[in-house]
């Protein structure tokens, strides 16, 4: 339950309530590197602590990155705090996304909203993987034009045209010329070869729902889907009890899901 | 009558096996019962037992036997729990109360942190104070399958907690074999007694007969077996162990519930939808009595504060609950919004998942949720209600 001082050495902010911290250790402890799709309990001094998953490597040796939206005490904190501020770590904790099932396959990563961040970390390491997929397709949708995170990476990505990235929001804006609506639409438009694609999903529950099913009707099947699935979490040890998914602990077993495995659980409201 | 039959306890002999224990059964005079404390408190453990408190029997510190409850039984049924008076001078003469003995291995509160500013960091302290060394006095066999079920969840389902560990490894466990079954009790029904057969130190039986007023005794472990030789007693006679026996066999027929008998983790799974959860939810207040009142329930939050000065602050661990709105809370918003899915989720998990997590049910059949519980809705028969109307069982997730 200890935390680990680390340092703010890097801010940038992404959009209005959103931006990416960067920490390196604070002393002589450190702890060791998320794998994409793993997560860090980040606490800043006196206000408290909550989960939040890796969002890519940095250059900088030992560091940690990620992606924060400003909606509560905590994260209201972590915005205000400034370069060279102490924050406390943990983790790493969680199971990644199966980065090597993927070699040679078709790989769609598939975002709703922040769900990006964690997906961020497995398209940075897929591309540059010594055993790389035969095919990555990045699918996002976002609130409005406004809330996209990652502009500047999105627009290099699609400059290059490699990998197709699909954009679509729910309110588009004047200046929208990208798809509107939500983000299992934008998968008619995705190319894909059902039998030997992967997707990895995060994002809002209702979205990773609709999508999962829409990549079934596509004839993907579950056990090719993987999900991050979202809880509150005190401990992320499995003794606090909030991430309590049926019968898992989403700390302890994933927060990566294989689909089918989850599929029933996650189809009950309010579970 | 004829001389007590030879015992080994004489010679220090540990008890080994199971059938080594079943011999060594001695009596405890009612007059000689004090000094069970007394030499706890001598090899140092604070000593944690039943006693009136508010109207209710609580689990506190004993200084001494008189703090007992010695002469009071309980009436307890769905929301009502009542002192009375007995007509004998029973010192355990009642079921289990509000209390349960979690609330020492896993504390409501504890301190997990202190943090100090530091220049522009922090440098964390972890509490140095060592733990208590209790003695638990008037433990059920109930209890005993609750502290074994914290055991799995603290100890032995990956990471081990501290706190937990720290507290439980030199717990000195008195073990009660219940005589009185409450109206809300249903222990038998849930295979967890009344009678304990293992999990103690020293297991006790209280027998109270026209003259006579004593304690059958049972060795559980070798450290019982010391505590006891430090004690007046004798090898029991057969006609004093069969008194005992009756006793847990007249309790085991008298339980105020039953649990039904089915497949309960298949059907609560398969009746996610049910409207029986509506039903009750339109009388569930949501109040968290029912987890804080059960001796199995775990869930905690953490807590930051500081002091005035912001310098320094302190992480807390504090008993938490899934009936509230908070503790379903994610930036996107609250999870369990609804009575309905908060009272759902936790019957599933302490009937259902449970057996996913920790390979057992998560209920041990104490009736505290039945007694505490404010508007009385019964655990007992919740699940009695889904057996009679649930649809034939389509198969379970998971």
């Amino acid at each position: 339950m200890r935390p680990t001082p680390y340092r703010l050495v890097r801010r940038r902010r992404e959009t209005r309530d959103t931006a990416t911290f960067e920490y390196v250790p604070a002393g002589p402890e450190q702890l060791s590197a998320l794998a994409p799709g793993q997560f860090n309990m980040l606490s800043v001094f006196g206000v408290g602590e909550a989960a939040f998953s890796s969002c890519g490597e940095s250059p900088r040796p030992g560091a940690f990155v990620h992606t924060i939206r400003a909606v509560g005490a905590l994260t209201q904190a972590i915005h205000r705090l400034k370069r060279g501020a102490i924050v406390g770590l943990r983790g790493p904790f969680g199971n990644p996304w199966p980065l090597a099932r993927t070699a040679g396959k078709d790989v769609l990563l598939i975002a709703g909203g922040l769900g990006i961040a964690p997906l961020r970390g497995a398209l940075r390491s897929l591309l540059k993987a010594a055993d790389p997929p035969r095919r990555v397709t990045l699918l996002y949708g976002a609130r409005s034009p406004v809330d996209l995170v990652y502009r500047h990476e999105l627009r290099q990505l699609r400059r290059r045209g490699q990998p197709p990235v699909l954009l679509t929001v729910d309110r588009p804006d004047r200046l929208w010329r990208g798809h509107v609506g939500v983000v299992p639409k934008l998968l008619t438009l995705a190319a894909v070869a059902p039998v030997q694609t992967i997707a990895l999903v995060c994002g809002p529950e209702v979205m990773m729902r609709f999508t999962a099913r829409a990549l079934g009707v596509l004839g993907i099947e579950d056990s090719q889907i993987y999900v991050s699935l979202e809880r509150n979490m005190s401990c992320a040890l499995g003794f606090c009890g909030h991430c309590q998914f049926g019968p898992v602990f989403i700390c302890r077993d994933g927060p990566v899901f294989r689909y089918d495995r989850v599929r029933p659980w996650l189809d009950i409201p309010e579970l | 009558m004829a001389s007590p039959p030879h015992t080994t306890l004489e010679t220090n002999a540990p008890p080994g096996s199971g059938s080594a224990m079943e011999r060594l059964q001695c009596i405890l005079e009612r007059e000689d019962f004090p000094r069970l404390i007394t030499v706890l408190q001598e090899q140092g453990f604070e000593v944690i037992g039943p006693t009136v408190r508010d109207g209710a029997i609580v689990y506190e510190r004993l200084e001494t036997a008189k703090d007992l409850p010695e002469g009071w039984t309980d009436a307890q049924e769905a929301g009502q729990y009542r002192l009375n008076k007995r007509q004998d001078h029973a010192l355990f003469g009642y079921a289990v109360g509000p209390h349960s003995w979690k609330q020492f291995l896993f504390p409501a509160n504890s301190r997990l942190l202190s943090l100090h500013r530091d220049g522009n960091g922090f440098t964390v302290e972890t509490p140095a104070e060592p733990a208590p060394r209790y003695a638990f006095i008037g433990v059920r066999s109930c209890e005993l399958r609750a502290i074994a079920i914290q055991d799995k969840v603290f100890l032995g389902s990956g990471a081990v907690d501290r706190t937990y560990a720290e507290r439980r490894e030199p717990l000195f466990i008195v073990a009660l074999q219940c005589g009185v079954a409450g109206g809300t009790c249903f222990c038998v029904s849930m295979q967890a007694g009344p009678r304990a057969e293992t999990g103690f130190d020293l297991a006790l039986t209280e027998v109270l007969e026209e003259t006579r007023h004593y304690f059958v005794v049972q060795t559980g472990s070798d450290r019982g077996a010391q505590i006891l030789a430090a004690l007046p007693h004798r090898a029991a006679f057969p006609e004093e162990i069969q008194a005992a026996r009756r006793i847990t066999d007249h309790t085991a027929r008298t339980m105020g519930r039953e649990m039904p008998k089915a497949d309960i983790p298949a059907l609560l799974k398969a009746n996610y939808d049910h409207a029986r959860w509506d039903a009750v939810a339109e009388r569930c207040l949501t109040c968290a009595n029912c987890t804080l009142a059960c001796p199995t329930c775990f869930c905690s939050t953490v807590e930051d504060v500081t002091d005035l000065t912001g310098n320094h602050a302190e992480r807390w661990r504090k008993w938490d609950s899934c009936f509230t709105l908070s503790f379903s809370s994610v930036a996107g918003g609250i999870t369990r919004a609804s009575a309905k899915s908060r009272y759902r989720q936790w019957l599933t998990h302490k009937l259902a998942t449970w057996h996913d997590q920790f390979g057992s049910s998560g209920c041990v059949g104490c009736g505290r949720c039945i007694t505490w519980c404010p508007v009385g809705i019964d655990i007992t028969e919740e699940v009695r209600a889904l057996t009679q109307t649930a649809p034939p069982t389509p198969p379970a997730p998971g």
